[in-house]
């Protein structure tokens, strides 16, 4: 399988990273050259097999349901580049 | 008194509990040495105050007999943990400034341990990369140069800063990270020892994420015993990061000395890739050899999945990394460009704040994980990860304590050399690394020789989950036969 430059536009937005004209050419060949080289997986037999997913078996711990962690409201918007009130700022979603 | 940064983490422990030399004065020692090697490029941020200020309060706690085991040992930390109070951008523009509100518990652990910081080392941005070129405070220089040359080599990655360092002794160790070799391919290229470690064995908490289900911290250090040493740590169970193993942490410095009489070491034949060098081979052989005549039994394996490694690597990799990058839109931190909507703002922003290398990532990552791709990539390279596992655990079950392998096909590369190719040439050189990490196998890289130009190679070790002693006791044998590797001149003071 390969990219076109319809494709890696596609990708570029639901990547949220915007690409200029100038980028797709290039974007475009790296993508395939890396499509290409693992499109050897297509040779292996994987019929039967379960996919892994986590590398080492665990199972997931449970806590009691309980506020561990919080009132940092300060701290935690201290590196946002526009707040106010200890709110995130965004551009306006709706209308 | 010798220069204080020539001793070994080991040997300035030692020191300072016998009163040789101040934990000041041991400090002050390795903040000249990070001033004069500013050329190298290692650290993006020096905190000279800071690691002096700790370096008094551990020589006030050494006077009153409360030394922890890393009492008064300077040390590097790579940008991608986070460090409370210190900015730490994992070498990306896109988090800018960003000073953490808190630490990660690696890093709390060595401070809580005594340890002191003296600055913030390079990586490739977001640890992508394998040459620390993509940092966006630019590459880091290796210590090392071929015989007879000037021209600049890269220190490997994504920890070079890491490596650099503490091949040109500017901190007695480092912490590392390692998503597809991170840790051992830099090590290998400057003749040091990284580790590491288990999946689960050190907590993630506080560790900008690359790849969740590869990442794991480690060391880098110039011994194996520093290495254990470090380990021993930075390790142990934390409840804050859900994949921590509830695992004994041993004594890593004990297992040091313990020898590989009896042990069986396995050669798997997959290794011997079609072209690897005649010197690679050699090295392999000699390191085979060493085990050998220090009583072990060597054994070939067969791991027939090795050679789909690296494809499944670069499916699951940039698969995790398109995910856990999806955090950076410019709200919560780092620089924002503005845009006519919210998602253009994003848009902008991440086209500013990426580099190239993590774009493609994202992207790729992107599309093995869209609509219609999903099975044919990323569930495919999931099943491959579970041969390449089922390969390991059958060696392992056949009695098999460790393997070997080279650690890297060939010595460090130029700078610029492969950074402008195919992304696929670079990414060749974590060929022996990826499958440890697919696994979630501890491995180890220790120095074992030079190649004909007088650069470093290295030979890992690979063992069962968490027996990380192993590694150190194989390791400390290679060590000893092959003897400590340095560069030739500090000609970048």
């Amino acid at each position: 399988m390969s990219v076109d430059a319809t494709t890696v536009r596609r990708i570029a937005h639901l990547s949220r990273i915007a690409v200029s004209d100038g980028d797709v050419p290039h974007l475009e060949g790296e993508m395939n050259s890396i499509l290409s080289f693992v499109e050897q997986l297509g040779q292996v037999d994987v019929s039967g097999v379960a996919p892994l997913t986590s590398a080492m078996a665990m199972t997931m711990r449970l806590r009691a349901d309980e506020v561990t962690d919080g009132g940092d409201a300060a701290k935690v918007v201290a590196n946002a580049p526009l707040t106010e009130d200890n709110f995130f700022l965004v551009p306006k979603v709706v209308e | 008194m010798s220069d204080l940064t020539d001793l070994t983490l080991a040997e300035a422990r030692d020191g300072l509990r016998a009163k040789q030399f101040s934990a000041v004065e041991l400090t002050s020692a390795h903040v000249q040495a990070v001033e004069q090697a500013r050329a190298l490029n290692a650290y993006v941020l020096e905190t000279p105050e800071k690691a002096l200020a700790m370096a008094a309060a551990s020589d006030v706690r050494i006077a009153a007999g409360e030394a922890g085991p890393l009492e008064g040992l300077p040390l590097g930390v790579k940008d991608l943990f986070c460090t409370e109070g210190v900015r730490t951008t994992a070498c990306s523009r896109i988090l800018g400034e960003f000073i953490p509100g808190y630490e990660s518990t690696v890093t709390a652990r060595l401070w809580a341990d005594g340890a002191v910081m003296l600055g913030k080392l390079s990586n490739d941005e977001f640890a992508m990369g394998s040459s620390n070129e993509t940092s966006c405070f630019g590459p880091v220089t290796s210590p090392w140069r071929r015989d007879g040359s000037d021209a600049a080599i890269v220190p490997g990655g994504s920890s070079g800063g890491s490596s650099a360092a503490v091949a040109a002794k500017l901190c007695l160790a480092a912490t590392a990270t390692d998503t597809g070799g991170s840790i051992r391919q830099p090590a290998a290229y400057t003749g040091t020892v990284g580790v590491k470690p288990t999946y689960g064995r050190c907590s993630r908490w506080g560790i900008i994420a690359y790849a969740s289900s590869l990442d794991q911290a480690g060391p880098i250090a110039r011994t194996v015993q520093d290495a254990a040493i470090m380990l021993k740590s930075m390790a142990g169970l934390d409840l804050k990061d859900t994949t921590s193993f509830d695992a004994l942490v041993p004594d890593f410095e004990a297992a040091v000395k313990r020898g590989v009489k009896g042990l069986t070491i396995g050669i798997p034949k997959e290794y011997r890739a079609p072209g690897m060098s005649a010197e690679i081979d050699a090295l392999w052989e000699r390191g085979a050899q060493w085990l050998r005549d220090a009583g072990a039994n060597v054994v070939e394996v067969s791991l027939p999945h090795t050679q789909y490694a690296l494809a499944a690597y670069y499916i699951i990799a940039p698969a995790e990394a398109s995910s856990n990058l999806a955090r950076y839109d410019g709200v919560r931190y780092g620089a924002r460009v503005e845009g006519r909507d919210i998602a253009s703002m994003y848009e902008n922003t991440r086209a500013a704040g990426f580099g190239r290398e993590v774009k493609r990532r994202i992207m790729t990552g992107t599309y093995v994980l869209s609509a219609g791709y999903y099975d044919a990539y990323y569930v495919r390279a999931q099943k491959v990860r579970a041969l390449i596992k089922r390969d390991f655990d059958a060696a392992f079950a056949n009695g098999v304590d460790a393997i070997l392998t080279p650690t890297t096909p060939s010595a460090a590369f130029g700078l610029g050399e492969k950074i402008e190719a195919d992304p696929v040439e670079m990414y060749l050189s974590d060929i022996f690394t990826v499958t440890v990490n697919l696994a979630g196998l501890p491995g180890i890289s220790v120095p074992a020789g030079l190649d004909g130009q007088g650069l470093p190679l290295g030979l890992q070790l690979i063992g069962k989950p968490f027996d990380e002693e192993t590694l150190f006791a194989a390791g400390q044998v290679i060590e000893q036969a092959a003897g400590r590797f340095a560069p030739a001149a500090s000609w970048w003071r």
